[in-house]
């Protein structure tokens, strides 16, 4: 296999909407979609957020994700030199798909984030048998 | 935790590696007149910041394991080097976006101060690796102590 050297981005900044209550930029998180037979699944990189300070919210076909990084830096440490900026996470997506609300796994691991969210049964691929009499 | 190795004494690659980093950068700006947008540094980007007893060297690494992980150090030399895997890459599936990548990395950096080699501590937390470095007592500031006549 062909070593693949990964190359630094950086990060973009989530376009100002209304004013918000924490200070501290906001920033859009890389994510990877999928869809199998049976889901549409979602990661996200948030580095720096822990799993209880993310938040989902499904309205409808739309589908909100955000995440709150804890303190970036202890108390008393004063920065020497950065590279990359810390802030929050923030992306919406509009879902094509039915998605069965009852059933969305979410699960936070190393700064990643996993959504599985299972299609509504009516969305799923239904293969049609055609009689031949 | 991820490895820390610390290098025999006599063998010292870093420097040269430095050195080969910042000639690459220099013949990058100069063939691209000056700007080279797109690069902007060798991954992983990491923050550097101190108190009074250690230096943090902090990176955002998300979904990269600590057994994936390799950190060396030797004097103010330090090297991070590893490989992000991204899960789900199962064969039967239908990709609508694919942004976040995988593969190896290594950064060789200096550090801004002299460090302890021997008392380093790397932690990685919700997808940041922090390494934490002390310092030599002898750049520790101290107070002194005015004495009344």
């Amino acid at each position: 296999m062909e070593e693949k050297e990964l190359q630094p981005k950086v990060k973009e900044e989530v376009p100002a909407k209304g004013e918000r209550v924490r200070p501290g930029r906001i920033f859009v998180p890389a994510v990877d979609i999928y869809e199998t037979a049976e889901a549409l699944v979602l990661v996200a990189d948030m580095p720096g957020v822990s799993g209880d300070r993310v938040s989902l919210d499904l309205k409808d076909s739309h589908l909100i994700i955000s995440g709150e990084i804890s303190q970036p830096m202890g108390e008393g440490e004063t920065l020497l030199s950065q590279e990359y900026q810390v802030g929050d996470y923030y992306r919406e997506f509009h879902l094509g798909e039915m998605i069965d609300k009852n059933r969305i796994e979410a699960f936070m691991s190393d700064g990643v984030l996993k959504l599985t969210l299972p299609k509504a049964e009516k969305a799923k691929p239904r293969k049609i048998e055609v009689k031949t009499g | 935790m991820p490895i820390i190795i610390r290098e025999p004494a006599d063998w010292d690659p870093f420097r040269e590696l430095e050195q080969l980093q910042r000639q690459m950068d220099r013949l990058f700006r100069q063939s691209f007149g000056g700007r080279f947008p797109w690069r902007v540094g060798v991954y992983p980007l990491v923050n550097i910041s101190e108190d009074r007893d250690y230096v943090y060297v902090r990176a955002e690494l998300p979904g990269v394991k600590p057994e994936n992980l390799e950190i060396h150090i030797r004097d103010k030399n330090l090297v991070i080097r590893g490989e992000r895997k991204i899960m789900g890459e199962e064969k039967d599936v239908n990709f609508h976006r694919r942004e976040r990548e995988s593969g190896f990395f290594r950064r060789v950096l200096t550090l801004p101060t002299p460090v302890n080699p021997d008392n380093v501590e790397a932690t990685c937390k919700d997808g940041i690796l922090t390494i934490k470095i002390a310092k030599p007592e002898e750049i520790k500031p101290r107070q002194i102590k005015v004495a009344s006549a």
